[in-house]
C-alpha cells in the first residue's frame, strides 16, 4: 500500500503545482492578496506532497521492498544502510523525484521567505515556479514513475553499481540538485521581473541570496563529484572534461557570471537586461544538463537516446520552458532601463569583462560538449573533443579572467583610478612573479606552463589580500584603527575575499598537481618495492578480506622517505559479488597538502609466483584542488549572511509622490 | 548527474592509466615518454570518453602496441596521427583538427569575447548624458537649494 500512497502523493503534488500556477496567475490579474496567499499555500502543499512521496521511496529502499521496480533494479539487501538511503536518488526515476523535491522545496521557500517582495512580482514568480513544478511533476508522474510496482517481485535486488557505493557520492546528488534547481528561483524572479517590466537595485538584491545559495551548493556538489572521481576511479585524475561534468559546470559558470553582474545591477542599476538574461540562462543550463545526462545523448555517442521517449520528452520540456522564457525576454527586455553610465576604467567595466570571459568560457564548454553531436548530425563525420581542446580554449580564457580579477574590486564605481590600483597591487604582482620564477627555476625548468599557473594562483591570493589591506587602510593608519575597520567589514566583503582566495587556492593546487605529479608502476612480488618521487614503497603482504557485500585483496605497503617511515598504506582490490564487478580502493597518504596515492592492481603470475601490479602517484598539493572550491562555497555562504541581504532594501519612494 | 556517465564510461575499468603497465613499456625512456604523450591524444574507440593512456580495453592495448612500435621505428607525431586517422577517422583524435568544418568550434569562444568587447565599447561610447530632470524633480532641486526642505 505504501508505494501506491507515495504515487498518489506525487499526483497530489502535481495537482497542487497546477493550483499554484492557476491561483497565482489569477492573483496577479486581479491583484488579489487572498488568491496570492492561496497560491503560496498550494506551493507549500505541493512541496509537502512530494516530500511524502520521496520519504516513501526512501523507506522502500531502506526496507528493501523489491516489489517496487526501482528498488529491485538499484538496491540489494546486503548493501550498507547509507547506500540503501542514497539508492533513493541513484536511478533515473529517483533522481527526477529528488529534482522535483528540490523544485517544490524552493517554491515553498520562496512563498515563506519572499515576504519583502512586491506583491505583483511575487505572484508572478510563484506562478512561474508552479509552472516549472507542473511540467517536471507531470513528467515524473506520467513518464518516470519512481514507485511503479513489479508483478513478480524478485527475492534479491540487482544492487547499485559498486563504484557508486561511496560516502562522497552518496551526498553528491543532493548538493548538486539543490544547486541546479536553486537556479529555478532566479529563473522565476527573472520571468517575474520581465512581466512586471522593472529590474532595479531591489530586484537584484532579492535575486542575490538565492543565486548565492544555489551557487555555493553547486560548487560543493561539483567538488564532491570531482573528489570521488579522484579517489575512486583509481588513477588520480580529478577532471576529465567528460560531457557529464561539463553539464554540471555550465550552470556553475553562468551562475558565477550572474553573481557578478547582479552586483552591477544592485549598486549601479546598470546591466539589468544582461542580469535577467543570465538569470534565465542559469536554470536553462541546469535543465540542459538534466536533459543531456538523462537522454543518453552523451553516454553513448552513437545512439541518440537510451530511452528515446524520455529523451524527447525532456528535450520538449527544455525547449518549451527555455523558449518561452527567452521569447518573453526578447519582447520585454528592450523596455528595461539602461542604468548609469561608466568610464572605460571602472569597476563596472571590470565586471563586464568578467562576464564576457565567463560567457566565452561557457560557450567553450557548450561547444565542446555539443559540437560533436551537431557535426555528426550535419555531415555524418564523427569527431572527438577531448581535454586538448579545452586546454587550448578554456584555459587561456580563465587565465585572462584571473589576470583582471584582483583589479576589479580595487577600482571605484563609475570612474576608476588605474594608477592608484597599480600602486596598490604592485606588491601582489611582484609576489606572483617571484613565485612563478621560483617554481620555474627550482622545481623544474621544463614546466613553464605550470609555473605560469602558480604565478596566477599567487596573484589571486595576494590580490585578494591587497584588497583587504586597502579596505582596512593597514600600514597607513594605526593598527588599532585597521583592526576596527577589519572587524567592521561587512560579511559580503569577507565572502568575496574568501571566494577569490578559494579560487587562488584551487588554481595553485590544480597547476602544481598537473605540472609536477610523478607516476610509477611495477609488478611486485611479495617483498618487492618501487620508487615514486622521493618515496620508496615496499609490498610487505597481501591478504584476503571479506566485506559486507564484497571480497577483497588488501595489500600492506610500507612507504618510506630516506629511510623514515611515512605511512602504512592498505589499498584494496574488491570484487562485488552481486554483479561480479571489481573496483579498487586506493590508499592515500596525506603529506601536508600533498598526496601519496597508491593503487593495488591485478594479480599476475611471474616465474611461478604471484605478483601484483602496484601503481603509485605523487600528487603534490592535491588537497588544494578540493580545498579551493570548499573555500569558495564558504565565501558564498558567508556573503549570504550579510546584513544587507537579511534586512533587505528600503523601498525607494518616488520623488514626486 | 555526472556519475551515471562517468560510471558507464569506466564500468569495470579499474586498471586505469593502463599505459603505465610495465609489461607494455618501451625500453628507451625517451621514446616511452614520447609514446605516452601521444596516447593522451588518442581516443579509446570502444570506451566512453577516455584516451588510450587511461583505458584498459583490449583495443586500447592494441593501439598502444601499434603506436609504441611506430615510435620505436622513429616515425614522427604527424605520421603516426595520419596513420591513425586513415584507419579510424578524425574520431580517434582527442583534439579536433583545425579545419573548416570545425571553424565554429575553435573560433566560437573567441567570437563571444570579440562580440562582448564590441558591445562594451559601444556602451562606453554611447554615453548618454543623464536624462533631463522631470518637472517634479527640478522643483525639488529648486526647493532643496533654496531652503533645504526635501
Amino acid at each position: 500500500m505504501m508505494a501506491e500512497f507515495g504515487a498518489f502523493a506525487l499526483m497530489l503534488g502535481l495537482a497542487f503545482a497546477i493550483a499554484q500556477l492557476g491561483l497565482s496567475v489569477a492573483a496577479r490579474l486581479r491583484r488579489s492578496t487572498v488568491l496570492a496567499a492561496a497560491g503560496e499555500g498550494a506551493a507549500l502543499a505541493s512541496f509537502a506532497s512530494v516530500a511524502i512521496s520521496f520519504a516513501i521511496l526512501m523507506h522502500a529502499f531502506v526496507v528493501s521492498d523489491f516489489s517496487v521496480a526501482n528498488v529491485a533494479a538499484n538496491s540489494h539487501t546486503e548493501k550498507p544502510l547509507l547506500y540503501r538511503v542514497a539508492g533513493t536518488w541513484g536511478s533515473h526515476e529517483g533522481s527526477m523525484l529528488l529534482w522535483d523535491l528540490a523544485l517544490t522545496g524552493y517554491g515553498a521557500a520562496m512563498a515563506i521567505f519572499g515576504r519583502g517582495l512586491p506583491k505583483g512580482l511575487k505572484a508572478v514568480a510563484v506562478a512561474t515556479q508552479g509552472a516549472l513544478g507542473t511540467v517536471f511533476l507531470a513528467y515524473t508522474v506520467f513518464a518516470s514513475n519512481p514507485l511503479a510496482r513489479l508483478l513478480q517481485p524478485p527475492v534479491e535486488g540487482r544492487s547499485l553499481n559498486p563504484l557508486l557505493q561511496d560516502p562522497a557520492l552518496a551526498v553528491h546528488p543532493p548538493f548538486l540538485y539543490s544547486g541546479y534547481v536553486g537556479m529555478s528561483v532566479v529563473f522565476s524572479l527573472s520571468v517575474a521581473a520581465l512581466v512586471e517590466g522593472k529590474v532595479d537595485a531591489a530586484w537584484a538584491r532579492w535575486v542575490r541570496p538565492w543565486a548565492l545559495f544555489a551557487w555555493s551548493l553547486l560548487t560543493v556538489g561539483i567538488m564532491l563529484g570531482s573528489f570521488w572521481a579522484y579517489y575512486e576511479l583509481g588513477w588520480g585524475g580529478w577532471w576529465f572534461w567528460d560531457p557529464v561534468e561539463n553539464a554540471s559546470f555550465m550552470p556553475w559558470l553562468v551562475a558565477t557570471a550572474l553573481l557578478h553582474s547582479a552586483i552591477v545591477t544592485e549598486k549601479r542599476g546598470a546591466l539589468s537586461g544582461w542580469t535577467v538574461f543570465l538569470g534565465l540562462a542559469a536554470f536553462s543550463f541546469s535543465m540542459l544538463g538534466a536533459f543531456l545526462v538523462r537522454s543518453g545523448v552523451l553516454t553513448s555517442v552513437h545512439a541518440f537516446a537510451v530511452d528515446p521517449t524520455r529523451g524527447v520528452l525532456l528535450l520538449f520540456i527544455l525547449g518549451a520552458t527555455t523558449g518561452a522564457a527567452f521569447v518573453l525576454f526578447a519582447w520585454r527586455a528592450p523596455k528595461l532601463s539602461q542604468g548609469g553610465v561608466f568610464a572605460p576604467v571602472s569597476r563596472e567595466s571590470a565586471l563586464v569583462l568578467n562576464n564576457i570571459l565567463l560567457a566565452a568560457a561557457t560557450a567553450t564548454v557548450l561547444l565542446g560538449t555539443l559540437f560533436p553531436l551537431i557535426r555528426e548530425a550535419l555531415t555524418g563525420e564523427a569527431i572527438s573533443v577531448g581535454p586538448p581542446y579545452f586546454n587550448l580554449t578554456f584555459t587561456p580564457l580563465m587565465a585572462a579572467l584571473i589576470l583582471i580579477l584582483p583589479i576589479g574590486p580595487l577600482l571605484a564605481w563609475k570612474r576608476g583610478d588605474a594608477l592608484g590600483v597599480a600602486q596598490r597591487l604592485w606588491a601582489a604582482a611582484g609576489l606572483a612573479i617571484v613565485a612563478g620564477l621560483l617554481a620555474y627555476a627550482v622545481v623544474s625548468p621544463r614546466k613553464a606552463l605550470g609555473a605560469l599557473g602558480l604565478a596566477l594562483g599567487a596573484w589571486l591570493i595576494a590580490g585578494a589580500l591587497a584588497e583587504l589591506v586597502e579596505r582596512t587602510r593597514a600600514f597607513r593608519v594605526p593598527a588599532a584603527e585597521s583592526w576596527r575597520r577589519l572587524t567592521g567589514l561587512p560579511r559580503g566583503a569577507w565572502g568575496m575575499t574568501l571566494a577569490h582566495i578559494g579560487l587562488g587556492v584551487f588554481v595553485l593546487g590544480a597547476c602544481f598537481e598537473t605540472g609536477w605529479r610523478a607516476e610509477a608502476a611495477e609488478t611486485l612480488p611479495l617483498g618487492g618495492s618501487l620508487n615514486v618521487g622521493a618515496y620508496h614503497l615496499a609490498l610487505q603482504g597481501v591478504r584476503a578480506v571479506e566485506g559486507p557485500n564484497y571480497d577483497a585483496e588488501r595489500a600492506d605497503i610500507l612507504a618510506t622517505r630516506g629511510g623514515k617511515l611515512i605511512c602504512r598504506a592498505r589499498p584494496e582490490r574488491r570484487l562485488y559479488l552481486a554483479n561480479g564487478q571489481t573496483t579498487s580502493e586506493v590508499a592515500i597518504c596525506d603529506q601536508g597538502p600533498s598526496h601519496l596515492y597508491i593503487v593495488l592492481g591485478e594479480r599476475r603470475t611471474a616465474a611461478g609466483q604471484p605478483v601484483w601490479l602496484v601503481r603509485a602517484y605523487w600528487n603534490p598539493w592535491a588537497v588544494l584542488i578540493f580545498l579551493g572550491p570548499v573555500t569558495m562555497a564558504l565565501g558564498g555562504l558567508l556573503s549570504l549572511s550579510d546584513r544587507r541581504l537579511r534586512i533587505g532594501v528600503p523601498r525607494r519612494r518616488e520623488a514626486a509622490a | 548527474m555526472r556519475r551515471a556517465a562517468v560510471v558507464a564510461a569506466l564500468a569495470g575499468v579499474l586498471c586505469l592509466a593502463a599505459a603505465a603497465d610495465p609489461a607494455e613499456r618501451l625500453a628507451d625512456p625517451v621514446q616511452e615518454a614520447h609514446a605516452r604523450a601521444i596516447f593522451q591524444d588518442v581516443r579509446c574507440l570502444v570506451c566512453q570518453n577516455e584516451s588510450i593512456d587511461d583505458s584498459e580495453a583490449p583495443l586500447a592495448g592494441d593501439l598502444r602496441h601499434v603506436i609504441r612500435e611506430q615510435v620505436r621505428a622513429g616515425r614522427s607525431d604527424p605520421q603516426i596521427k595520419q596513420y591513425l586517422t586513415d584507419r579510424y577517422g578524425q574520431f580517434v583524435l582527442m583534439r579536433p583538427s583545425f579545419d573548416a568544418g570545425n571553424l565554429a568550434l575553435w573560433a566560437g569562444p573567441f567570437l563571444v569575447v570579440a562580440l562582448g568587447v564590441l558591445l562594451l565599447i559601444a556602451r562606453l561610447r554611447n554615453r548618454q548624458p543623464d536624462p533631463d530632470l522631470s518637472q517634479a524633480e527640478a522643483d525639488r532641486v529648486e526647493r532643496l537649494s533654496r531652503d533645504g526642505t526635501p
